[in-house]
């Protein structure tokens, strides 16, 4: 599909789509990195006036890309222009007519906000005394005037990005290029980001947000959405959600037993694709079936079947052939699961204290047998903080925490034994091959020979490892890498498992793989742990903390926090509404004590 | 502690030390960084890092044409240590050599000094000496002295009785330096090998993300840093062994004291290492920290340990520091082990310090280690 013909399909686009308006051409971009083809054969246009978003998950070439239409690389093959310049021939021109914010804080964090602007206003040659009016302008704009004698450094994830953004902003360039604006920043910081941006489309810039969320998708007018270094769609993200119109479902309130019933619902023909969302499942059907068997599902079930809107993740898997299947092989082999109590995790008056900050405060809750709960909360919130307490990494200030009963100060070998850890990073031995991890992962959970050998085979048959034995982890897929370090982590069956963000950077398809393990461990009666920034992530949960500002600010079922945010403005919340609620809610909860 | 309970801890020792063991031998970094330096220093320092003073040019201007001026510049230029002797016919000539660098000595020989010599039975001949160079110049006055003495004795036929001393040196009677270079050279190198294994070892695994991996394991602090410990005295050891042998069998020098008890010393002194290294480790939040402060340890302890310049010359502060470096006391060992045949009563006097020493390195280890975890 080209943008051309979007423009015929929907007269409301047709002023930005002129090609005489393309502020970034495109032409057969090729770009290699010894084996990996970062980008292949890649064409597209994006225009003044609009927000494009670049679109896919980790590792789909989104980076390449913008680094190669800023000048920092050179393709292999094709070229690319911005603003009518080429980016390999007229590299310099391309410098005073981009502003770019890559995805790490490119500041310095040892200067002041303030000097930092200086400093970026001057290696574009402007003289930094007589641009008081556009700093105060920028400071304005991104809210940080109250802030401009504080150390890059110490800013938050949201006020450094908008601090990149005003640098980026210094030179008033015709293109902005922004790689993954959205990571490490708050709900409400992010909403700001957004509403700045739309401001500099609107005066006639060419912005491009680059995000591996899907639904950071639909906020914008254009999407190039990138899978594996190929475009898989150029377009507004409307065009694509249309094609799957009347093929989304929601089967409502199906409460306790929703995980079988996704199970069951996956593995229906009609099914290409199915979450779980609150306490209802969401499905997605294949082209052109009816809905005739996921209806006889609802009825058996007795719950109502509704059709939703078509979400951009959706459509995504859809163009990828649909989901994988609803049946963990994993969960399958293992037994259910018995403890002692019903409580498998709790926390009492939990505080941790780092010098006079205090980054836990606080926090009790109890996670019973069985459930997925979810520590939802922004970076330094501190749900890693309290995570890492539950499990065992960092020593409380004071309160306590138990895991299956056991105190982890005072019995941490046993208590250890009781469970499973799987980090944000995939952290297995780069340096041991597949084999030798999963033999060191069941040898330091004291396995004897005969069970260590049994699991080993079992966990390379169940997650199909055979093929990849002598390989370096590093090496493997990125799912492949996501079923060895689960592999490691459930090697000695623990009754809870902590994630920590297990699925930040994974594209939605291994994600979807990830998850029914998951659901399938539950329903064994294993208890998840699982922290997350993915708001959409947390409605696979049974209940989520949410942490805000150190303390505990809401504990409850994700359909329950959504109801709560449901006002006259906005009937249906997301779970991110529902977390901006609850923020403010707070905030102004504070403001009142104060 | 229950059989069982035992068992399951050396399961989960043995998973660890293979894992580490494998980390060690495949990282290229650590195999860079801890097996080429010793083995290239070795052979280097042995051969270049030396004190004697050897293939030096020499400038002679001899104005005299007696017997006792052609013995001087015959027996200059019969001598080892001078490759060649350039002869001179001016003193501006003599000084300018010596003011180019090409000699690092001049010699001028005054026209009477045959003369001098058979009236008063010595004469004088004047030498300059390079003073930008300054070590190997006295060296060089030291070994023309020497010659000076050799010459006056069959100059003067009569034997004075005062001048007749004669050194001996002792346990290296030939003063070959490689026989005091190689065994020193050992231990410092074995010390570098098990300072960095180890300092590497808990930064490698926190900069890649596996040290949250293991703390969440049942293992504890303990079974932790010994899997930590053991392969990095495993493979220092092993180094040393074979530097010892290379100075055996290769440089040939005789090794005249007990095996046994140098084997405990190089095992006490590199349990030290590791604590040192250990604590390096967990102190480092990345590798190239490690790196970094594994050198800022072990230079100025190998310069503090004797193995440059001797103790006893340094102030008396850091004559106490020398103490508790473990260094200073394996070269002991080793150096009385290679050359003296050193009593196993002497040896026993440096072995229980080096004992104490790995005791606090190791506690301090576990201290370190364990603070990591609040």
């Amino acid at each position: 599909m080209t943008s051309d013909m979007d423009a015929a399909a929907d007269p409301s686009i047709s002023t930005i789509a002129t090609p005489d308006n393309a502020a970034v051409v495109i032409d057969q971009l090729n770009k290699s990195f010894g084996n990996v083809h970062a980008l292949h054969n890649l064409s597209a246009r994006i225009f003044y006036g609009c927000l494009t978003g670049l679109v896919g998950p980790d590792g789909a070439g989104k980076t390449t890309l913008l680094r190669i239409l800023i000048g920092l690389l050179k393709p292999d093959s094709g070229h690319a222009t911005l603003a009518g310049f080429d980016t390999v021939t007229d590299n310099d021109a391309i410098h005073v007519v981009s502003g770019y914010m890559p995805q790490r804080f490119g500041l310095y964090e040892d200067l002041s906000v303030m000097e930092n602007m200086r400093l970026y206003a001057q290696l574009r040659d402007m003289d930094a005394d007589h641009n008081t009016d556009l700093f105060a302008e920028l400071l304005d704009f991104t809210r940080l005037a109250p802030f401009t004698k504080r150390l890059a450094g110490k800013l938050s994830g949201g006020m450094k990005q908008k601090l990149g953004l005003a640098c980026a902003l210094m030179a008033r360039p015709k293109v902005l290029l922004l790689d993954e604006p959205g990571v490490g920043v708050d709900p409400v910081s992010r909403q700001d980001l957004w509403r700045m941006v739309q401001v500099l489309t609107d005066e006639g810039m060419a912005v491009v947000w680059s995000t591996a969320y899907l639904d950071e998708a639909e906020r914008c007018e254009s999407v190039l959405l990138l899978n594996q270094g190929k475009l898989l769609f150029d377009g507004p993200p409307q065009d694509l959600t249309a094609q799957l119109e009347g093929r989304s479902f929601r089967l409502e309130n199906v409460g306790a037993q929703r995980r079988s019933i996704l199970t069951e619902a996956l593995n229906l023909d009609s099914v290409s694709d199915g979450v779980i969302q609150g306490a209802g499942v969401r499905v997605v059907l294949r082209v052109g079936v009816s809905t005739e068997q996921i209806q006889a599902l609802a009825d058996q079930a007795q719950v109502h079947l509704v059709p939703v809107p078509a979400r951009f993740e959706d459509a995504f898997i859809d163009l990828l052939g649909g989901g994988p299947g609803g049946t963990s092989t994993l969960a399958e082999r293992l037994p259910p699961i018995e403890l002692g109590s019903d409580i498998a995790v709790s926390c009492h008056n939990l505080t941790k204290r780092f010098g006079d900050f205090t980054a836990t405060d606080n926090v009790s809750f109890e996670v019973r047998k069985g459930e997925i709960f979810g520590l939802l909360g922004p970076n330094g919130a501190g749900k890693s903080t309290t995570f890492k307490m539950l499990c065992g990494l960092l020593k409380p200030t004071s309160g306590e925490a138990h895991v299956v009963g056991l105190d982890l100060r005072r019995a941490p070998g046993i208590a250890k034994a009781q469970l499973g850890y799987m980090a944000q990073k995939f952290s297995l031995y780069g340096l041991l091959s597949v084999q030798q991890n999963l033999e060191f992962s069941a040898g330091v959970y004291g396995l004897d020979k005969v069970t260590r050998r049994e699991r080993i085979a079992e966990m390379i048959n169940i997650f199909n490892l055979r093929n990849w034995l002598s390989a370096a982890p590093g090496s493997l897929p990125l799912g492949h890498k996501q079923r060895l370090a689960l592999a490691c982590a459930l090697m000695h069956r623990p009754p809870v498992l902590f994630l920590d963000e297990p699925t930040s950077g994974v594209d939605p398809i291994t994600r979807r793989e990830f998850w029914t393990h998951i659901n399938g461990l539950a329903r064994k009666g294993v208890t998840i742990m699982v922290t997350t920034h993915f708001m959409d992530e947390a409605e696979y949960c049974d209940r989520v903390a949410v942490l805000y500002r150190s303390r505990l600010i809401a504990l409850d079922t994700p359909d329950t926090l959504k109801k709560n945010a449901a006002n006259t403005d906005c009937s249906d919340p997301t779970m991110e509404d529902a977390f901006i609620h609850l923020i403010e809610t707070s905030a102004l909860a504070d403001e009142a004590e104060a | 502690m229950s059989y069982q309970h035992f068992r399951v801890i050396l399961i989960r020792l043995y998973a660890q030390f293979v894992k580490e063991l494998l980390c060690i031998l495949r990282d290229p970094r650590n195999r860079v960084v801890v097996f080429v330096p010793p083995l290239l220093q070795l052979l280097i320092f042995s051969y270049a890092a030396t004190l004697e003073v050897s293939n030096v040019d020499i400038a002679v201007y001899n104005q005299d044409t007696g017997r006792e001026a052609q013995e001087v510049v015959w027996r200059l230029e019969a001598a080892r240590f001078i490759t060649q002797v350039h002869h001179v016919h001016s003193n501006t000539v003599l000084r300018e050599q010596l003011a180019q660098g090409k000699v690092i000595a001049a010699i001028a020989i005054p026209s009477d000094f045959s003369r001098t010599v058979a009236i008063e039975g010595s004469g004088r001949a004047q030498v300059l000496v390079d003073g930008r160079r300054s070590n190997s110049g006295q060296i060089v006055v030291g070994y023309l002295s020497v010659i000076a003495k050799n010459i006056h004795f069959t100059a003067d036929p009569t034997p004075l009785p005062e001048t007749s001393v004669v050194v001996r040196h002792w346990f290296n009677p030939n003063l070959v330096y490689l026989w005091f270079m190689v065994p020193c050279l050992t231990g410092t190198l074995a010390f570098f090998s098990a300072l960095m294994i180890t300092a590497l070892s808990i930064a490698r695994e926190r900069e890649l993300g596996t040290f949250d991996q293991l703390l969440v394991s049942p293992a504890s602090t303990l079974e932790i840093i010994l899997s930590k410990s053991l392969p990095a005295l495993v493979i220092s050891t092993l180094l040393a062994l074979l530097m010892i042998s290379m100075a055996i069998w290769f440089f040939r020098i005789p090794f005249t004291g007990s095996f046994g008890l140098l084997l405990i010393g190089l095992i006490l002194f590199i349990l030290s290492a590791v604590g040192i290294g250990l604590v390096v480790s967990a102190i480092s939040m990345t590798q190239q920290q490690a790196i970094l402060g594994g050198f800022v340890i072990g230079v100025p302890t190998v310069l503090i340990s004797g193995f440059a310049t001797p103790v006893e010359n340094m102030p008396a502060v850091l004559q106490w520091l020398a103490q508790a470096i473990p260094l200073t006391h394996f070269l002991v060992i080793i150096e009385g082990s290679f050359l003296k045949a050193m009593p196993p009563g002497d040896i026993l006097a440096s072995l229980w310090p080096l004992a104490v020493i790995a005791a606090v390195t190791l506690t301090m280890a576990t201290v370190f280690v364990r603070g990591r975890l609040q």
